[in-house]
């Protein structure tokens, strides 16, 4: 299977008026953790959300500039953003899990996907569990509440939900910022085990989670790539002066 | 499985995104016609009066009897337009006080004692429908009037006291959020200056959310004005302008209610009460109209 | 007169009035059960009404609200809910969505008389339906939309915006989302508020006055033909309903015990609001804890 990456090209956001995010060209290789790191109000989760086109949901927001997945840009009207999303997962800062059953919330999905076979969905749901570390904690009560799952397995059941319709590309908005340690580490091991299957864009405010994490680095400012390079390379020598001020604590 | 972008696998959600958009674009587009419907047909009936049977205007609005089917046939509208206006803005000036009091009691004095008790009382008050509050006031106000004061018991005072209940839950509502919504720090300012609860409240409070208690004092007013049976039941129903309070009066709805089943739709005297029903309309835009002139103002 | 002074003032004056709202509601209730629900009897809910014979009962008027309510219903649910998704999630943030919103404003302050007049110029007249079940239910429906649909945006409203992300970036359609995921959350409030609405429908009686009319025919029950026009079901018959009824009653009651029926039927009215009242209450904090007390 040929691995997806995705890349932007000067890629900007507008709120109305204001700027968000300028002119940002960027390259997410496959099979690879990049992350986006910076101070906040930097432009980081916009630009994250433009690349899935869940700015479309904001009024008066205005996306320029092209977004490469294989040899499509996506950013155009033409593109049908329903089958786009599905090649792009999701997650989110604070854990998001539908009020419905564990198993519902990672069959809903596939099942509208196509997947209308009972033992095929059983398949996913477990694989899905498996491939997300919570298969053993939630195989015998698989039909409870989701809301009823503490915080860090929420947030792993929707890591779960958002791989189980197979997409290519996995966009984390801060996935671990509002979970204890524990949680935030079982989170960070998840991310170093699926970086071998998908390519995942993660933001994150942790510079240290960014440096255990990802592979590449970037590092935003007021809505601009200052510096993008691998990860020990932005965290031992930085080439430019802010990346250097955010990264020893000067600012931020 | 990798699959393409393409349009190709997108139309099972196409055809499901159009059935939701036809679908709630037919809901929305039957609320338009029907607004639009009856302001068309009322007024269009409302209208022949004047056009078709060639009553004056200004003899409608300020004529003092209201005779349509008598010999000579008048068209004086005048009692019912001034018994309507008095039966709601007495109705107002009773349930405003009562109503700024209940919300008083249950935002400032006793919060938690109020939401459990108060809130549901008012909640109940706003339930019950207008004909049991018509029958409640014929059978207990009108006689008790009549005891107590001089005159037939119905009249003005009968419809306005229980109006009056009628839109004291409308008033208090509002005033209870507007009460609620505004930032402790205003009050707390005033009693760290050493203020009383009561200096505070009529100092501060008072002021500051007076653009919305009349915001809700003027919904009460529509309401009440819009009123129609429980009117009609307490008020007597006499055609002209009353000489007290406890004398038989008549509104435009108390009108409307007792004369249409009895006039033949096509008469004049029945397009006279279309005439009444386009004034009541009339008047509903401008009670919406001075509602939404007052919300702005209080977004200064 | 001393500050203190005038603040105990103020607050007695201020639990007074309350307490006196609580008592005229008391007062209220108190009357007319009292007086109404020594007449309530098995016989007066089923029978027929007599003209200017004492006896008479409010069957067929209490079933004909009941029927009515159910045919309003069913045909404001839908639209409200159509018209209530189409301003929370497709109307643009436009001056055309401001005008409809002016039209769903106006509309819910037109007084419930007019309403019944359009129906009578409209559905009687124009259309021909006459004084019926179905005209009755148009005019009703006119009467409730607003709230439908304000219910319907406020129910919306209240799901939280990662819900509804998280479905959209699942790749489910916008449509989908909106029946899956938002309304099913919304239920609670939804539901509650169409409780309350229908015990405003059930009580509403000046809309009903020139479209269902004030009088019922002789009704077979054992008739269930919807085409015959003794059954109860045929929606194009007149139906007086018991709000209309009471108010009849008050105006032109020729029968010795007027008052009576006139106190058991506004018995049997406030105690269904009632029902309805606190079952919307009780349901929105049974569903309310169902979802939360999940945590």
């Amino acid at each position: 299977m040929t691995a997806i990456g995705m890349s932007t090209k000067n890629l900007s956001v507008y709120y109305s008026d204001k700027q968000a995010v300028k002119d940002v060209s960027l390259d997410f290789q496959a099979k690879q953790v990049t992350a986006l790191i910076g101070p906040s109000g930097c432009g980081k989760s916009t630009f994250l959300r433009s690349l899935n086109r869940m700015n479309d949901l904001i009024p008066d927001c205005k996306i320029t500039g092209e977004i490469w997945i294989r040899d499509r840009n996506i950013n155009s009207p033409d593109t049908d953003v329903v089958s786009l999303r599905q090649r792009i997962g999701m997650v989110w800062q604070r854990p998001n899990p539908f009020h419905k059953s564990i198993y519902e919330n990672i069959a809903f999905g596939p099942r509208y996907h196509g997947t209308k076979n009972k033992k095929q969905l059983d398949e996913i749901v477990e694989q899905s569990l498996r491939k997300a570390a919570l298969w053993e904690e939630t195989k015998d009560r698989l039909h409870n509440s989701a809301l009823a799952l503490s915080g860090g397995q929420q947030q792993r059941l929707c890591i779960a939900r958002s791989i189980a319709v197979k997409p290519d590309i996995i966009l984390m908005d801060e996935p671990a910022s509002a979970l204890d340690p524990v949680s935030t580490s079982k989170i960070e091991e998840l991310i170093a085990e699926l970086k071998r299957d998908f390519c995942i864009v993660i933001v994150t405010h942790n510079m240290h989670q960014a440096a255990r994490v990802s592979d590449k680095t970037a590092f935003f400012l007021t809505g601009e790539v200052v510096e993008y390079d691998l990860t020990p390379n932005i965290f031992t020598n930085p080439q430019k002066q802010e990346t250097n001020d955010y990264i020893t604590g000067r600012f931020g | 499985m990798a699959q393409p972008l393409e349009r190709q696998q997108a139309k099972p959600h196409l055809a499901e995104e159009w059935v939701g958009k036809v679908y709630t674009l037919l809901c929305i587009a039957f609320l338009i016609l029907t607004i639009f419907s009856l302001v068309y047909f009322v007024a269009s009936k409302g209208l022949s009066t004047f056009f078709v049977n060639g009553v004056n205007v200004i003899d409608l609005l300020t004529g003092l009897k209201w005779a349509p089917e008598g010999e000579p046939r008048l068209f004086g509208a005048l009692p019912f337009i001034f018994g309507s206006f008095s039966t709601s803005l007495l109705a107002a000036a009773i349930a405003a006080p009562l109503g700024f009091c209940a919300s008083v009691f249950m935002v400032e004095i006793a919060p938690k004692f109020g939401r459990q008790y108060l809130q549901p009382v008012i909640e109940l008050l706003a339930g019950i429908p207008s004909v049991v509050y018509g029958f409640v006031g014929l059978s207990v106000i009108v006689p008790f009037f009549r005891d107590v004061f001089p005159g037939q018991g119905v009249g003005i005072a009968a419809g306005s006291v229980v109006l009056s209940i009628m839109i004291l839950p409308t008033i208090t509502t509002i005033a209870t959020d507007a009460l609620a919504a505004l930032p402790k720090g205003l009050k707390e300012g005033s009693y760290a200056l050493g203020a009383t609860r009561w200096q505070t409240i009529y100092r501060i409070v008072l002021p500051t959310t007076l653009p919305a208690l009349m915001t809700g004092i003027v919904l009460g007013i529509a309401r009440a004005f819009g009123e129609a049976l429980a009117v009609q039941m307490v008020i007597g129903n006499a055609p002209h302008i009353p000489r007290s309070l406890f004398e038989s009066a008549s509104t435009l709805t108390s009108a409307i209610t007792l004369s249409m089943g009895n006039t033949a739709m096509g008469t004049v005297a029945n397009n006279a009460l279309w005439s009444l029903a386009l004034i009541l309309m009339l008047m509903t835009f401008v009670f919406v109209f001075i509602v939404r002139w007052l919300e702005r103002r209080s977004k200064i | 007169m001393s500050a203190k002074t005038a603040n105990k003032i103020a607050t007695s004056v201020i639990v007074a009035v309350s307490g006196l709202i609580v008592l005229v509601l008391a007062g209220l209730l108190g009357y007319i059960l009292v007086r109404g629900l020594g007449h309530l009897s098995f016989d007066f809910l089923t029978s027929a009404p007599e003209t200017i014979r004492r006896g008479g009962g409010i069957g067929p008027q209490l079933f004909n609200s009941v029927f009515l309510l159910f045919l309003t219903m069913i045909i404001t649910i839908p639209l409200g809910l159509g018209a209530g998704i189409y301003m929370s999630e497709y109307a643009p943030a436009n001056k055309v969505t401001n005008g409809i919103r002016l039209i769903v404003e106006v509309l819910s302050s037109v007084p419930s008389i007019i309403v019944g007049l359009f129906g009578l110029l409209v559905l009687v007249n124009l259309f021909g339906f006459g004084f019926s079940l179905f005209a009755g239910a148009l005019a009703l429906t006119v009467f409730n939309l607003p709230l439908m649909v304000r219910i319907t945006e406020q129910g919306l409203r209240s799901v939280p915006r990662e819900q509804k992300e998280a479905s959209l970036a699942l790749g489910l359609s916008k449509w989908k989302t909106i029946t899956s995921v938002m309304l099913p959350i919304s239920m609670p409030v939804i539901l509650t508020g169409t409780i309350l609405a229908a015990g405003r429908v059930f009580g509403e009686a000046a809309a009903l006055l020139f479209t269902a009319g004030m009088s019922s025919p002789r009704l077979d029950f054992t008739d269930w033909n919807p085409f015959s026009p003794f059954s109860p079901l045929n929606p194009f018959r007149p139906a007086e309903t018991l709000a209309v009824h009471i108010w009849k009653i008050n105006s032109e009651g020729l029968a010795p015990d007027a008052k009576e029926i006139a106190a058991g039927a506004s018995a049997v009215l406030v105690i269904t609001v009632l029902a309805f009242n606190f079952s919307a209450r009780w349901l929105g904090r049974y569903l309310y804890r169902k979802f939360t007390a999940i945590k």
